[in-house]
């Protein structure tokens, strides 16, 4: 409205200030400080020690991988929704949240009882005489529990991209002689961009970052670099090298950060 | 008349159990700019759907210069679409949304250049070829629709409702552009609008309908001095539409005073509607007058004034040259020849149309 | 043909989603302690949990820091976008980009961050640090939600308010407010949302003693989940369910007549 209104910003750039900025700076204090207080980039470093290296090779790994799958789940999805009636809008975005309402720590251990050796699964596939399915315990069960956790935060933003776009663009592309495929491949792909880069920012850092559900599925045998990280504060206590690690893992954070604001400017990708 | 290019057989069309096009028999010609025009509703965009390839008749067939194409796919169809909102892919160079139906042709780079620039001279926009869609006004971008519809030199271009979005001013002047760029192309337009003026402004047939069934098809002349029904004389400009009685061929009852008329074969006695233009209503000196009323509202409209006259219990719309001053008692006249008569419509379900616009 | 393959492949993406769910359903009704035998059917675990004091007060905990975090989230986050909508384009992209920050963040980087905040701020863990960090990451989901309809928002409406002489408070209420109910609502569902469901966040800042749902059932893990725990989910889950048909059937009777 008027600029009279600018003050009515202060309480929200005071919290920000207080809660989002002066954190991020005491992670960088406590990173790149030892216990005396002077400066160091050990905790840093600390992440090309064997160990720590092959959590975050292995993270890297099972989080690119749930993130291409859930892609690959979500895009056919995201297409077929996106063309159903607008009004039934709300009703969509619904369905991928209201899962959310059941516990996450508890639906993922539901999955241990639908793997298990003789879980529901299995059960199902031995009555259909089909040989069993032994991924639980195994980095293909911590795969699956991220996609199953982070499938509707790729669903929703490439569902928003492709509603946004108008119908008749895609008759005009079909009424100027483009079939199918060339028309996915030269209008509604690019035009979804948007949405696909913020799917899968929300799909990778949080798959990146996870500590839960590899003790949950993966059976506690992978650490990936969430669990040290979480050990680090909760168990050894050492918050200089749990917070170097974590510098490390915001690198990854800043490069999401800097390719949604470059492909998604407006937010058209956004969940909501 | 050019020999008939599209010809829309027995079209029938139904979303969610309604009828939307019933029965419609429809044939376009070679060279003609064809209107369709008509409340929103009438089916008009659907018929357009339905040339284009974008929605499929229930019933019915299109037939393209001898050919069936109703199932052809749009892709496949030799027509091009100028869609409602532009539709123009903003994640390309203008350059690269005309020279998109040609990349799929496979034409040559050169051809491809030569037709970019020479469409983009037709619709007066030399020089755009780097700019992005988002970057031009809506004019504009209308224009590179166009552009990027007839590079593909299709024998047939549909538009649907093209300058809807566009301000008055703007409107107009796309009007004396589209009437250039169809002469210079030398092809068929097909024409979807709601609006009456841009109809009779542009085509060489206007096809008026309404609930899916078309109400008169003729010249933009015949459409407005000779509507066949109370449904396009009220659609078609202003009018008086007035219960009258038929007595004879050639003398028609108008509120309760003879006036001599000059159309026959309505039989005798019958109840009919006529249809009066207010620029055919001439006002007179109460004595000249055939009948006699006084005007109660009065606006002057720069061209003329617009006058409403209280006469024989009906409210005349009358548009003049001359001014008559509210409260004052005049005469009405109306010369026979500009006195439509029209049956009176066959079914309630036309009447409350009426009713509705 | 192609809509039976369209419907299948709907069906078998939400049946992914849900499976999880209904099974923690069917285990809430399971006789048997262990999730991995079926041990006949029982009500039993819904009564015991109405006398199991430590899952109650982690349920208060749980709706309380939900209730309170998303209120306050979305009073501040609808006030800050109404200021955000009157600054110069800089400010305003620079201000929504630290909103963008607890979005793209990592919770754990999040979690992390608040919890050397407090310690080093010597403020004492419980549920005071839990509602600040939830109020935290609940604010950019309001704003997102609020924004979109900020922009689309006629100015107009406001100034001819204030032109038939409404004072600025009173022309926000009655004529911008209700133009931004929608977005505010769905801002303050999806920040409730999110925070019943926060575990890494709460993990972080809460203190001893202290537990919400998510950080009760982390610890029982360890030990094996009472069963009490499916029987409290199940019963919530239903809940929501109900209320959210309820509410989306009546608004779309409502749309359909005018």
């Amino acid at each position: 409205m008027t600029s009279k209104n600018k003050w009515l910003s202060a309480p929200y750039i005071f919290w920000s200030v207080i809660f989002i900025i002066v954190p991020l700076g005491m992670i960088l204090y406590y990173g790149l400080t030892d216990t005396t207080g002077s400066f160091t980039l050990d905790n840093i470093t600390a992440i090309a020690s064997a160990g720590h290296a092959k959590a975050l090779r292995v993270s890297l790994l099972l989080s690119l991988v749930s993130t291409l799958v859930c892609f690959l789940l979500a895009y056919p999805l995201a297409m077929i929704l996106a063309r159903v009636q607008v009004k039934r809008h709300n009703f969509i975005i619904l369905i991928f949240i209201l899962p959310m309402w059941m516990n996450f720590l508890l639906r993922t251990l539901a999955w241990q009882t639908l793997l298990e050796k003789n879980g529901v699964i299995n059960h199902l596939l031995s009555f259909l005489h089909l040989p069993a399915l032994k991924i639980i315990n195994t980095p293909a069960a911590i795969i699956l529990g991220m996609v199953y956790n982070f499938l509707p935060f790729m669903v929703l933003p490439l569902y928003n991209a492709l509603a946004k776009i108008d119908i008749n663009v895609i008759n005009a592309a079909h009424d100027l002689g483009a079939n199918n495929i060339y028309t996915f491949v030269r209008i509604i792909l690019p035009l979804s961009v948007p949405g696909i880069i913020s799917g899968i920012t929300m799909v990778f850092i949080p798959a990146l970052t996870t500590f839960v559900i590899s003790a949950l599925l993966g059976g506690g045998k992978l650490l990936l670099i969430g669990d040290v990280i979480e050990q680090e504060f909760t168990r050894t206590s050492n918050w200089h090298l749990g917070s170097g690690l974590s510098m490390v893992l915001m690198i990854f954070i800043l490069i999401n950060m800097v390719l949604s604001a470059i492909f998604d400017k407006d937010g058209e990708g956004s969940m909501l | 008349m050019e020999k008939e290019l599209i010809q829309l057989i027995d079209i029938s069309k139904a979303f969610d159990g309604q009828m939307v096009l019933d029965e419609l028999n429809l044939n376009i010609h070679e060279n003609e700019f064809v209107t369709l025009l008509g409340p929103s509703g009438c089916g008009k965009t659907t018929t357009l759907r339905i040339l284009g390839g974008f929605t499929n008749p229930d019933k019915g067939r299109v037939v393209f210069d001898g050919q069936d194409i109703t199932q052809i796919p749009p892709n496949k169809r030799p027509l091009n679409t100028v869609f409602q909102k532009y539709a123009l892919f903003t994640h390309m160079t203008i350059a690269e949304n005309i020279a998109f139906g040609l990349k799929i042709k496979k034409k040559s780079k050169s051809y491809i250049d030569d037709k970019i620039r020479y469409a983009l001279k037709l619709v007066n926009l030399d020089g755009y070829e780097h700019r992005m869609p988002d970057s031009l006004s809506g004019g504009q971008q209308q224009r590179i629709a166009i552009a990027r519809a007839i590079v593909n030199e299709p024998k047939v271009l549909l538009l649907d409702e093209p300058l809807g979005a566009l301000d008055l001013k703007l409107r107009q002047e796309m009007q004396y552009e589209l009437i250039r760029m169809k002469n210079e192309l030398g092809i068929t337009f097909v024409y979807v609008t709601h609006d009456q003026e841009e109809a009779l402004t542009m085509s060489d047939t206007i096809v008026v309908m309404n609930q899916g069934y078309i109400q008169q098809i003729g010249s933009p002349e015949s459409i407005y001095n000779e509507p066949e029904n109370a449904f396009v004389a009220d659609f078609i400009g202003d009018s008086n539409i007035i219960p009258a009685t038929m007595i004879e061929d050639k003398l028609v009852d108008i509120l309760g005073t003879r006036f001599a008329c000059v159309d026959t074969g309505f039989g005798t006695n019958r109840p009919v509607d006529v249809v009066i233009r207010p620029e055919d209503v001439i006002l007179v000196e109460p004595q000249e007058g055939i009948i006699q009323g006084v005007v109660s509202h009065l606006i002057f409209k720069g061209v003329h004034y617009e006058m409403e006259v209280q006469a024989c219990g009906f409210e005349w719309l009358v548009q003049s040259t001359t001014l008559f001053p509210i409260g004052k008692e005049v005469g009405i006249r109306v010369d026979p020849f500009n006195i439509q008569i029209m049956n009176k419509p066959e079914s309630e379900d036309e009447e409350a149309v009426i009713i509705d616009i | 043909m192609k809509t039976i393959a369209k419907r299948i492949y709907i069906a078998l993406i939400i049946l992914f989603l849900y499976a999880p769910i209904g099974i923690l359903m069917v285990l809430s009704f399971n006789e048997s302690k262990t999730r991995a035998k079926w041990g006949g059917f029982t009500f039993k675990w819904y009564i015991a949990l109405f006398q199991n004091e430590e899952i109650l007060r982690a349920l208060f905990n749980t709706l309380l820091i939900a209730l309170a975090s998303s209120l306050i989230a979305t009073v501040i986050g609808t006030v800050a976008c109404i200021a955000m909508n009157g600054m110069k384009r800089r400010a305003k992209s620079i201000l929504m980009g630290i909103t963008n920050i607890p979005m793209l963040n990592a919770d754990i980087v999040t979690g992390i961050s608040l919890m050397l905040l407090y310690i080093s701020l010597g403020i004492r863990f419980g549920m005071g640090t839990i509602l600040l960090s939830h109020i935290t990451f609940n604010i950019p989901y309001v704003i997102l939600s609020v924004m979109p309809r900020m922009k689309q928002l006629n100015v107009s409406t406001y100034e001819a308010a204030l032109d038939l002489g409404s004072s600025p408070l009173y022309a926000f209420f009655k004529v911008v407010f209700p133009d931004l109910l929608p977005g505010i609502l769905s801002g303050f569902l999806m920040a409730f949302t999110m925070s019943l469901d926060d575990f890494i966040i709460t993990h972080f800042t809460k203190g001893v003693g202290v537990d919400t749902l998510s950080t009760k059932i982390y610890t029982e893990i360890k030990k094996g989940i009472k069963p009490e725990m499916y029987a409290l989910s199940s019963l919530i889950f239903v809940t929501v369910l109900t209320l959210l048909v309820l509410v989306n059937l009546s608004p779309a009777d409502k749309k359909k007549t005018d």
